[in-house]
């Protein structure tokens, strides 16, 4: 009798633990992002909203290399394994013609987010197509391609003399890019192994892409017309093509073996003495501020992309929004989750953590700006920002400008001209192919 | 009617005795395999035919267009599909008679009475044991100019192994032979000990020079054991896809494989890229065949 009665109350037990482990299921969502630090904080901003609401946030992550094939894999299968992701600008196209992402334009206009969120992120993380009052995603982490540089090597007095006696100014943060080419050709020094400057180099996803649009968006280029898909004339222009010849110009004074660096060997580069002046997203620099990664963290400033020739001053977006998934069981706890994290007290913390809001008012707050070395250059350029194509073929695109673009950087091949030529016959083919162009 | 029912009875009941009948035994053996290359193999195999003739791609909703032979006449009329086809022609050329040469010089060398012999064969074996994805990483830091030992054994300075365009399928190639020789080593082992020991004899009796020995003794009798390993690394060096994507972006290393990857799972291609390894498999079927034809010849030699 004893052991029959042990027996039903260790149903029981059972019975009321699994009902609790299907009632703690179903209020809980995962979040699908890269792996680096953003996903850190947002999995603590998450905590917060689990001890508020009792909902249990998973950020779920994944290496930056996998990032684009692991979510898309997942969007193809239909799956249900996470409620939300926080997707590259460039899925939107990919994601809402695809059916993967919700449409959230109803949400959108009800909170305003227009006039809440910084008008580039709204436009780039945002909206698709272009100017279509279309919304399929929250801004959530804004980012843009910064610099840091090395504030010891340019504040030595015999440097700075030295520098003036060569070129004739003053060697301080660059002003432009002729400044950014001058001091990048003073600091290179191999035979001391002290290199210029270390730029985006890699050909395998958007490193080429995002590492040239500094330079082209600042030279007052374009990579095409985003209303009509023209392409011809924008990404083949004079400027475009005096902004891939300064590209590759920066390319001569990187350290050895640069030829297949993103933003690790980029940080590299400020951290193991490497380089006078590095190119990053600003979503990397929190590293560079902190003694414990960076031996000289104490030395390392930073600066918004610099302007071109014509004064143009521009930068290459990077960043994400997040977007509910329309195979998730759990959108309206999703929604939850959003309408929780746009409001001002969240975007606050948000910020604090050590994300990149968007919210226009946190940016322009004083708090905000004073808060890391480099949250003043972040602010500046987040109103000066802009993105490659968002089109479903993004991908293509993208591999046809690698195609293009890194023969003639690295290894030499023809000139400026013919390889944006080419790179426009590519995108005028690509687009042609799917019906965007005659 | 009556005796015929107690026959069959009779056997019925000896199979049971014995267990499982012979028939039984090899439909248990035979039929999940069968089943698992229908699923897994053949099925795949079709439906990815079938996707090859259309413009399906799968990061989209869109249903599949039957586009006819469009996929394979814009493949083959794409000048990076042939350059890429190239890069994988001269990288196969290059890593196999690699090999070839260190295997079977390795194994030559192994193949005479030399004290701890075991023990050199086994750690010259360690390298085809490790994982491609770690080799990738190790040679990577090797070849480095700022920190890698290459460049400081040889006194290289910063010479650009994998940043250089025009090296970098010569890096790759140079760390597959580096991983796969002791497997064309082992092979060749086994050929050279089982070249009977009279035949040696009798070329000394005649007194034949070591180099008339080898083309006319060794050569012949290990050939059939080295085509064999001519025709394993061939095929592996054509899908060869990790190494040289953990070592180098370079586009004058993107082989085939990896075209077809990030056609597939980059760009999400799926109709073009299914064309795309169809095209390959074909190339890949000539290739092996036309060996094993050369292999039957120097067997019956």
């Amino acid at each position: 009798m004893r052991k029959l009665v042990t027996s039903v109350l260790a149903g029981i037990g059972l019975t009321l633990a699994c009902g609790t482990s299907v009632y703690a299921q179903e209020k809980s969502l995962t979040i699908f992002w890269a792996e680096w630090d953003p996903a850190n904080y947002l999995q603590e901003l998450g905590n917060e909203y689990e001890k508020e609401t009792g909902v249990k946030i998973t950020v779920e992550t994944t290496p930056w290399s996998d990032f684009q094939t692991k979510a898309f894999t997942e969007f193809n299968a239909h799956g249900d394994a996470y409620d939300l992701v926080v997707g590259d600008s460039q899925w939107l196209g990919a994601g809402s013609t695809g059916g993967h992402y919700v449409d959230l334009t109803d949400f959108f206009k009800k909170h305003d987010l227009g006039n809440v969120m910084a008008p580039a992120t709204v436009k780039y993380y945002a909206e698709y197509p272009g100017n279509s009052g279309k919304y399929w995603a929250i801004p959530l982490e804004g980012d843009a391609v910064g610099w840091s540089y090395r504030k010891d090597w340019f504040e030595d007095p015999k440097e700075k003399e030295a520098f003036k006696a060569k070129y004739g100014y003053d060697l301080d943060v660059p002003k432009d890019f002729k400044a950014l080419r001058d001091i990048a050709e003073f600091f290179y020094r191999p035979d001391q192994k002290r290199y210029g400057i270390a730029i985006y180099t890699d050909n395998s996803y958007d490193a080429m892409a995002m590492g040239f649009e500094n330079a082209l968006f600042s030279y007052g280029g374009e990579l095409g017309d985003y209303s009509t898909y023209k392409v011809d004339g924008h990404i083949n222009s004079d400027k475009a093509i005096a902004a891939l010849d300064a590209y590759k110009e920066l390319y001569k004074f990187t350290p050895p073996g640069w030829a297949k660096s993103f933003f690790v060997e980029d940080n590299q580069a400020i951290t193991e003495n490497l380089a006078a002046m590095s190119m990053n997203f600003f979503a990397f620099f929190p590293s560079l501020i902190n003694e414990a990664s960076n031996p000289n963290a104490k030395n390392t400033g930073f600066f918004a992309n610099p302007p071109g020739p014509n004064g143009d001053q521009f930068a290459a977006l990077g960043g994400q929004g997040i977007s509910v998934i329309s195979y998730s069981k759990k959108q309206e706890e999703a929604m939850k989750f959003l309408e929780w994290f746009i409001k001002d007290e969240t975007q606050k913390k948000w910020a604090a953590l050590g994300g990149y809001t968007c919210s226009a008012a946190v940016l322009k707050s004083p708090e905000f700006q004073s808060a890391t070395p480099y949250n003043k250059a972040f602010y500046e350029t987040m109103f000066k920002v802009k993105d490659f194509w968002a089109v479903p073929e993004y991908a293509e695109l993208l591999q046809q400008l690698n195609q293009r673009v890194y023969p003639y950087m690295i290894g030499g091949e023809g000139t400026a001209k013919q390889t944006l030529d080419a790179l426009a016959a590519d995108w005028n083919a690509t687009f042609k192919k799917y019906g965007r162009v005659q | 009617m009556a005796t015929t029912m107690i026959t069959t009875l009779e056997r019925s009941s000896r199979a049971a005795a014995r267990g499982l009948s012979d028939i039984s035994i090899r439909n248990l053996f035979i039929i999940p395999t069968v089943l698992f290359l229908i699923v897994f193999n053949i099925f795949p195999l079709i439906y990815s035919l079938g996707y090859s003739f259309t413009d399906f791609r799968a990061s989209t909703n869109a249903p599949a267009n039957f586009v006819g032979l469009q996929n394979y006449r814009d493949l083959l009329n794409d000048p990076y599909v042939w350059s890429n086809f190239a890069i994988t022609a001269k990288y196969v050329i290059i890593s196999v008679a690699g090999q070839l040469l260190v295997g079977f010089g390795v194994a030559m060398l192994l193949n005479r009475d030399i004290p701890l012999k075991g023990l050199i064969t086994t750690l010259l074996l360690l390298p085809m044991m490790l994982s491609m994805a770690v080799v990738g990483l190790f040679w990577k830091l090797l070849y480095d100019p700022s920190w890698g030992v290459i460049n400081y054994a040889l006194g290289l300075g910063n010479f650009e192994w994998l940043a250089d365009p025009k090296m970098a399928r010569y890096a790759v190639a140079l760390t597959d032979i580096w991983m796969w020789s002791p497997f064309v080593m082992l092979l060749s082992l086994a050929g050279l000990s089982a070249v009977p020991k009279h035949l040696y004899e009798a070329a000394a009796i005649d007194r034949a020079g070591p180099f008339y020995t080898f083309f006319r003794i060794t050569l012949p009798l290990v050939a059939p054991i080295l085509m064999i390993a001519v025709i394993f690394r061939t095929m592996e060096a054509f899908k060869t896809f990790d190494l040289a994507y953990i070592l180098t972006s370079q586009p004058t290393a993107e082989l085939i494989s990896i075209r077809l990857y990030k056609m597939a799972f980059q760009e999400w291609q799926t109709g073009r890229s299914c064309a795309m390894a169809y095209i390959v498999l074909i190339m890949v079927l000539a290739i092996t065949n036309i060996y094993v034809k050369y292999l039957n010849k120097v067997k019956e030699r």
